[in-house]
């Protein structure tokens, strides 16, 4: 493979760019309890290690391969952070025992960070809209278009965001998780995903109980105390597991009945 | 159902076991979409949709933080949807003996997910030397390993769980003895009181939250009560 050596200052090729945001979807593809994201990481920033001085057969393309393979850990979203930002340091040929301190420095803040906006905030507020269209009577299709398209497009982009934003910057990306959408989005979010549950769980109950049959009194009141309750219980107990218990006891009441 | 109809189910649970964690996250694997599009398999789509919307509520509760365990809603999902959109005219326990047959295989598909994550953890470990001298192949190797057997895990979930829930289910839906209105209303009670203390544990520390569920349940009942 032909080598060319890449500058900060110069641009990747487009297709190094694409096969790169590609591989980003498959970056857990061998997620594991030891490595974690490690070997991921070295996947997705591998097609711009090509561009290396010495090209796949050279020294620096195995050393950076093998680095880049080792334990890391980060919102699988905002891995794309750390793979332009590795890949920018690689390429400016910045010293391994650096590239070592800031991939240690770099996994906790992007996994909190993706954890609040993402697997806390923007997946149950698009859930929640979702199940409001259910509640209000829309179609299968519609339903499943709402929640993939309005979900997808948060995910598509932030993942290319942070691929570009983590290139651009490179070990200078943490002030790009100050951004004002990763920082107060939560916040916004969770407010208007409050605002959605409350609207989205009873029409939801109301659906799921159809016929054109409204709730009734009992299932509100059981309903709400249950809700209470677990949430008192706070993380001590999980809702679907205790879902499975009483649901297992009711099958059997109502077959043996 | 015949052990060939169970295939296009099968691969369907795989796929869609697969976007839980390797590829493509793109949450197909949630349970509004997996069960909807299983029904729709089956053709019966809204009955997929409403097992959707069930497991959907359940799901809330469960955010897939980071290394945490947490049930596989991708392959349960397929087989709740699919089991329910099965049974013709949703007799009265088709919704809760089905949602018994997808929480059962979430559970057994989450466990599935740790140890697929421990083989992949041993993979690792057996190519280090590799991977230390810089073996793009062995880097590559590994991926496509855990996607290959991510994928293998999500079709024997589902495959599995729809061979043994199928027939079953249809034996308690026969001898099901509770009155219809009675059986979803006691499925319905459990999944909005587990979404509700689900929204208060994720939204708790955000301001208003609590003001702001009220407003929306306030509106809701307006709903229901005007429709």
């Amino acid at each position: 493979m032909t080598a060319t050596n890449v500058s900060s200052e110069q641009r990747l090729p487009v297709a190094t760019w694409m096969r790169m945001y590609l591989r980003l979807f498959a970056v857990q593809g061998a997620w594991n309890y030891e490595t974690m994201l490690g070997n991921g990481i070295a996947f997705c920033t591998e097609p711009a290690l090509r561009q290396l001085p010495g090209g796949t057969g050279g020294s620096r393309y195995a050393q950076a391969i093998g680095r880049q393979a080792r334990y890391f850990n980060a919102h699988p979203y905002l891995a794309g952070v750390a793979v332009g930002a590795l890949t920018r340091a690689e390429l400016d040929d910045v010293p391994p025992a650096m590239i070592e301190r800031f991939r240690t420095a770099l996994g906790g803040p992007l996994g909190s960070v993706g954890d609040r906006l993402v697997w806390a905030s923007w997946l149950p507020l698009c859930s929640l809209i979702a199940l409001l269209a259910f509640g209000v009577g829309a179609r299968p299709l519609t339903v499943v278009a709402i929640f993939l398209v309005i979900y997808n497009i948060g995910h598509l982009a932030l993942r290319a965001w942070g691929l570009r934003v983590g290139f651009q910057r490179g070990l200078r990306v943490a002030d790009a998780l100050a951004h004002p959408v990763l920082r107060k989005g939560p916040q916004v979010i969770g407010m208007l995903a409050a605002l959605i549950a409350g609207v989205a769980i009873p029409l939801a109950a109301r659906e799921v109980v159809g016929g054109g049959r409204q709730l009734s009194s009992g299932i509100i009141i059981l309903a709400m105390a249950g809700g209470v309750l677990l949430a008192r219980l706070g993380g001590r107990v999980e809702g679907w597991r205790i879902s499975l218990v009483v649901l297992a006891v009711f099958v059997l009441f109502s077959v043996i009945r | 159902m015949i052990l060939l109809d169970l295939l296009p189910i099968a691969l369907l649970g795989a796929f869609l076991g697969m976007d839980v964690v390797t590829f493509p996250q793109a949450m197909i694997s949630r349970p509004i979409v997996a069960a909807t599009v299983a029904g729709a398999f089956i053709g019966n789509a809204m009955a997929g949709l409403v097992m959707g919307a069930v497991l959907e509520l359940l799901a809330l509760e469960m955010l897939p933080f980071g290394a945490s365990r947490y049930p596989d809603w991708g392959s349960a999902s397929v087989v709740g949807g699919a089991l329910f959109a099965a049974q013709p005219g949703s007799p009265s326990g088709a919704l809760a003996a089905s949602l018994f047959a997808a929480l059962v295989t979430a559970m057994i598909s989450g466990r599935s997910m740790v140890w697929l994550r421990r083989f992949n953890a041993s993979l690792a470990a057996h190519e280090h030397d590799a991977l230390e001298m810089g073996s793009a192949k062995a880097v590559t190797g590994l991926q496509l390993y855990g996607l290959s057997l991510d994928l293998v895990r999500g079709f024997a979930v589902t495959f599995a769980s729809m061979l043994v829930f199928s027939p079953l289910i249809r034996a308690i839906v026969d001898s099901w003895g509770t009155d219809s209105r009675y059986s979803r209303g006691v499925v319905v009670t459990i999944v909005a009181a587990v979404s509700a203390g689900a929204i208060w544990k994720i939204f708790h520390l955000v301001p208003r939250a609590r003001l702001l569920f009220v407003a929306g349940l306030a509106i809701g009942a307006f709903v229901l009560v005007s429709a």
